[in-house]
C-alpha cells in the first residue's frame, strides 16, 4: 500500500510539472506575449488594444493556420519599463522562456525596447513594438537584418517623422499665428524633457525652425518628474517666444501645462506632450491646460479611415477612455499578424516576416507599408506621409479634445489637399490674442 | 533673474527643510534613519487627493485630515515595526527602504501609475519685482515659516523640547535623569512623521501625485541632513537652502541643464564634505554629543 500511494504521488507530480511546463500540449493556441507598463496608461492601452483583438479574433473562430483554426491566448507581462530596464529585459525572457508565446508586441520607452529587442531577436520571436519611436531600433533591421528581422515597428513612426510632423504642425501654428496676430516673426521657446528620444528632435528643431520663417528663442531641458517649471516659465516669458515647442512623455508636460495655463504665458504650446493625449490630462492641470496642442493618434469624432471609428468608438465603450497610440497593439494583431498567418498557413516565424515585411494594409491609425532604406534594405520602419500615417494634431478646448490638423494641409506642390473627417479649426488662447493682437 | 532665484530657491529650500527637520529629528532623538520618510509626504499628498477628488471634500479639510491621519498611520508603524528593530540600525534602515517600497506598490495598487493633481487653495498669480508669483507658492512659503517657527518653539521654549533635546543629546543621562525616553522616541517620530505629512499637505498643489513622489526629495532630504551634519536641526534648515538655491541657480543660469539641478546641488554637498566631513553643524566625534 506504500508503495502504490508513493508511486501515485510521484506520478501526480510527473503530471503536473508536465502540465506547467509543456502547457501547449494538445492545445490549439496562439500565444502572444502584451509587454509593457501595466500599472500605467501606455501598458493599460496595450493591453486593451490586445484583449479587444483576442476577442475580436477569437469571436470569429480563431485564426486560419494551415488547415485548422487557432484562437489567440494572451500573456500580459508587466514590463515595469518607467522604473526599471532590468525588469523589462526579466519580463520579456519570462514571457518567452516560461509563457513560450509565439508572438510579442507592447514596449514604450525607447530605451527598454531597444534591451527588450536583443532577446526577442535571441528566441527569434516575431516583437512588433507599439510605444518606442527611437529609429536606432530599425536601424538595426538595416544593419544586421539576419539577426533583428523579427522586429517590426507598430506605432508610432519614427521619432524623425514625429519630429516632421511637428514641425509641420508648428508651421501651421505659426502661420495662423503669423496671419491672425500680425507677427512678422514668430519666436519659438523649445522645451524637452531630458530623454534619450528627444535629443535628435532637439537638434532638428533648431536647424528647422529659421528655415520655417521663425525663430529660435532657445532650448530649455527640464527633467522628466521636474515638479516646478515656473523657472523656465519665466525665462521663456522673458524671452518673448510666442510659441513654445513642447517634446515631454512623461509628468513634466502636465506641470508644464497646468502651470503656463496658471501663469497666463502669452505663447501657445504645440509639439509633443504624451499626458496631455490622455483623457485624464484635463484633471491632473485642474482645468488649466485649455488650448495645448498636442500631437495624438486618436481623438473621437476624427476619422482616418472607415476602420478608425468603429475602433475608437468600440474602444471607449468598452474602457471609458480614447485609446492612445499603444492601444495599436489591436492593429497589430487584427490586421498585422492575423492576416499574415493566414496567408502564411503557418507560425514559421521566417515565413510570417517574409510576407509581413511586404504587406500594405489599412489599420484605424492609417495605411501601414514598411520602408526600405536608400540602399534597399528592410528596415521594418513605418513609412510616414499622406495616403499612409500622419497622426493628427489635437487641441484641448474647454475641456474636450479636438482635431486640429491636418486641416486643408498640402503636403508637398501639386499633393491633394487634406483634412480627416471631424477635423476643425485651431483656437488661439485668448490671453495669446490680447497679448499680442494689434 | 534674480528674483527668479530667489523665490525659486525659497520655494524649493522651504519643502527642503521642512523634510530634513522631521528626518533630523527623529534620527538625533533615536537614531533611527527613517528612510520611509518621504514615503509618508507621499501618503499625505494621496490622502488629500482621495478626499478632495473622490470624496468632493474642500483642500483645507482635507489637509488637516492628511496630517492627522499619517501621522498616527506613522505612529502605528513605529510601534508596530520599527520599535521592535530599533537597537539594529541596519535593520532599521532597510526595514524603512522595504517599507516605503511597500507604500508606493500600495498606491500604484490602489491608485494606479497615472499622474493626478490637487486643486491650488488659492488660484492665479501675483507680479513680484517683475516676477509671477503663483499665490499657492506664497501660502506654501507663509505656512512653511510658521511650521518652522512652530517646531522651534516646541523644540526651545517647552519642556517636551527641552526633553526631547537632551534625549537627543545623550539618550542615556537623559534616562538617568528622569526623562522617560520611550514615550520621547514616540513623541519625536509623531512630530518627524507630523512634518512630513504637512510637507506633503503644503506641496501637494504644486507638484504631482505619483506613487514615485517621495524618491526625488528623498535624496535632496538625504544631502540636505548629511550637509546640514547628521542629527542637526539647525544644519538640515541651512542646508535645505543651500540646496534649495544651488537647484535655482542651476535652472536659471544653465536652461539647456535643467534637469542636472538635483546632481548639482548634491555635488555642493560633497564639496562642502570634503572641507568639513561631519556636515556644517554636525559633531566631528561622536563622543561630543
Amino acid at each position: 500500500m506504500k508503495k502504490i500511494t508513493f508511486g501515485g504521488v510521484v506520478l501526480m507530480a510527473v503530471c503536473l510539472v508536465m502540465g506547467m511546463t509543456f502547457p501547449s500540449w494538445g492545445a490549439n493556441v496562439i500565444k502572444i506575449g502584451v509587454i509593457g507598463p501595466m500599472q500605467f496608461m501606455q501598458g493599460k492601452g496595450h493591453w486593451n488594444g490586445a484583449l479587444m483583438a483576442a476577442d475580436e479574433i477569437n469571436g470569429k473562430g480563431g485564426i486560419q493556420v494551415g488547415n485548422k483554426k487557432m484562437k489567440i491566448q494572451l500573456v500580459k507581462a508587466d514590463s515595469n519599463e518607467f522604473l526599471n530596464i532590468t525588469d523589462a529585459t526579466n519580463a520579456m525572457q519570462r514571457i518567452i522562456t516560461r509563457d513560450k508565446v509565439d508572438f510579442i508586441v507592447g514596449g514604450f520607452r525607447s530605451e527598454a525596447v531597444l534591451a527588450m529587442q536583443d532577446i526577442a531577436m535571441d528566441y527569434k520571436k516575431i516583437f512588433i513594438d507599439c510605444g518606442a519611436a527611437a529609429p536606432e531600433l530599425c536601424q538595426k533591421v538595416a544593419d544586421d537584418y539576419g539577426r533583428y528581422k523579427y522586429f517590426f515597428r507598430g506605432t508610432p513612426f519614427n521619432s524623425l517623422y514625429l519630429a516632421r510632423t511637428c514641425f509641420i504642425q508648428m508651421g501651421t501654428v505659426g502661420a495662423i499665428l503669423k496671419k491672425a496676430l500680425g507677427i512678422p516673426k514668430v519666436k519659438v521657446a523649445i522645451v524637452g524633457e531630458k530623454a534619450m528620444w528627444v535629443d535628435p528632435m532637439i537638434k532638428a528643431a533648431q536647424g528647422l525652425i529659421p528655415k520655417m520663417g521663425m525663430e529660435v528663442a532657445g532650448v530649455w531641458r527640464p527633467s522628466q518628474t521636474a515638479t516646478d517649471v515656473s523657472a523656465i516659465l519665466a525665462a521663456v516669458q522673458s524671452s518673448h517666444a510666442q510659441m513654445i515647442f513642447t517634446i515631454f512623455s512623461a509628468s513634466v508636460g502636465i506641470t508644464f501645462a497646468r502651470q503656463a495655463g496658471e501663469l497666463k504665458i502669452p505663447a501657445v504650446e504645440v509639439g509633443i506632450n504624451v499626458e496631455a493625449q490622455k483623457d485624464g490630462f484635463w484633471q491632473a492641470t485642474q482645468g488649466k491646460g485649455n488650448y495645448v496642442m498636442d500631437m495624438n493618434t486618436y481623438c473621437r469624432g476624427v476619422e482616418y479611415n472607415d476602420l478608425t471609428k468603429p475602433f475608437v468608438d468600440e474602444y471607449v465603450k468598452r474602457f471609458g477612455v480614447t485609446p492612445t497610440y499603444t492601444a495599436d497593439t489591436y492593429a497589430a494583431i487584427v490586421y498585422g499578424l492575423a492576416p499574415t498567418i493566414e496567408q502564411a498557413g503557418t507560425l514559421n516565424a521566417d515565413k510570417i516576416v517574409s510576407i509581413l515585411e511586404k504587406r500594405v494594409y489599412k489599420t484605424p491609425g492609417g495605411r501601414i507599408k514598411y520602408m526600405v532604406d536608400k540602399e534597399g534594405r528592410q528596415t521594418h520602419d513605418l513609412t510616414w506621409g499622406p495616403g499612409y500615417l500622419t497622426s493628427l494634431g489635437v487641441q484641448w478646448v474647454d475641456g474636450k479634445q479636438v482635431g486640429v490638423w491636418p486641416y486643408h494641409w498640402v503636403a508637398a506642390k501639386g499633393a491633394p489637399e487634406i483634412t480627416y473627417k471631424g477635423i476643425v479649426p485651431y483656437t488661439i488662447p485668448p490671453w495669446v490674442i490680447k497679448a499680442y493682437k494689434k | 533673474m534674480a528674483v527668479n532665484i530667489l523665490i525659486s530657491g525659497l520655494i524649493s529650500g522651504s519643502m527642503y527643510a521642512l523634510l530634513a527637520i522631521g528626518f533630523s529629528l527623529i534620527f538625533g532623538v533615536a537614531r533611527i534613519v527613517n528612510i520611509a520618510h518621504t514615503g509618508f509626504y507621499m501618503l499625505a499628498a494621496y490622502c488629500i487627493f482621495f478626499i478632495t477628488e473622490k470624496m468632493g471634500l474642500n483642500p483645507v479639510t482635507a489637509m488637516v485630515a492628511a496630517v492627522i491621519l499619517v501621522t498616527l498611520m506613522g505612529l502605528i508603524v513605529y510601534m508596530l515595526f520599527i520599535k521592535p528593530i530599533r537597537e539594529h540600525e541596519a535593520a532599521v534602515l532597510i526595514g524603512t527602504i522595504a517599507l516605503a517600497i511597500a507604500m508606493q506598490e500600495v498606491m500604484l495598487l490602489l491608485f494606479g501609475g497615472s499622474f493626478r493633481s490637487v486643486p491650488s487653495l488659492i488660484g492665479g498669480y501675483f507680479v513680484l519685482l517683475g516676477v509671477k508669483v503663483f499665490y499657492q507658492q506664497l501660502l506654501t512659503f507663509i505656512v512653511v515659516l510658521l511650521a518652522l517657527a512652530a517646531i522651534w518653539i516646541l523644540l526651545m521654549k517647552t519642556r517636551l523640547g527641552l526633553a526631547v533635546r537632551s534625549t537627543a543629546e545623550d539618550r542615556e543621562v537623559a534616562n538617568l535623569m528622569g526623562m522617560n525616553e520611550s514615550r520621547v522616541t514616540m513623541i519625536a517620530m509623531g512630530i518627524s512623521v507630523g512634518l512630513a505629512a504637512l510637507t506633503g499637505a503644503v506641496v501637494v498643489p504644486l507638484t504631482i501625485v505619483s506613487p514615485f513622489m517621495w524618491t526625488d526629495p528623498l535624496i535632496i532630504m538625504m544631502a540636505v541632513v548629511v550637509l546640514g551634519g547628521l542629527g542637526s536641526i539647525k544644519g538640515s534648515f541651512v542646508g535645505a537652502y543651500m540646496m534649495g538655491f544651488a537647484e535655482a541657480l542651476v535652472v536659471f543660469l544653465i536652461p539647456k541643464g535643467a534637469f542636472l539641478k538635483g546632481p548639482v546641488a548634491l555635488s555642493v554637498m560633497i564639496l562642502v564634505l570634503l572641507i568639513r566631513p561631519e556636515g556644517l553643524f554636525g559633531v566631528a566625534f561622536e563622543e561630543e554629543r
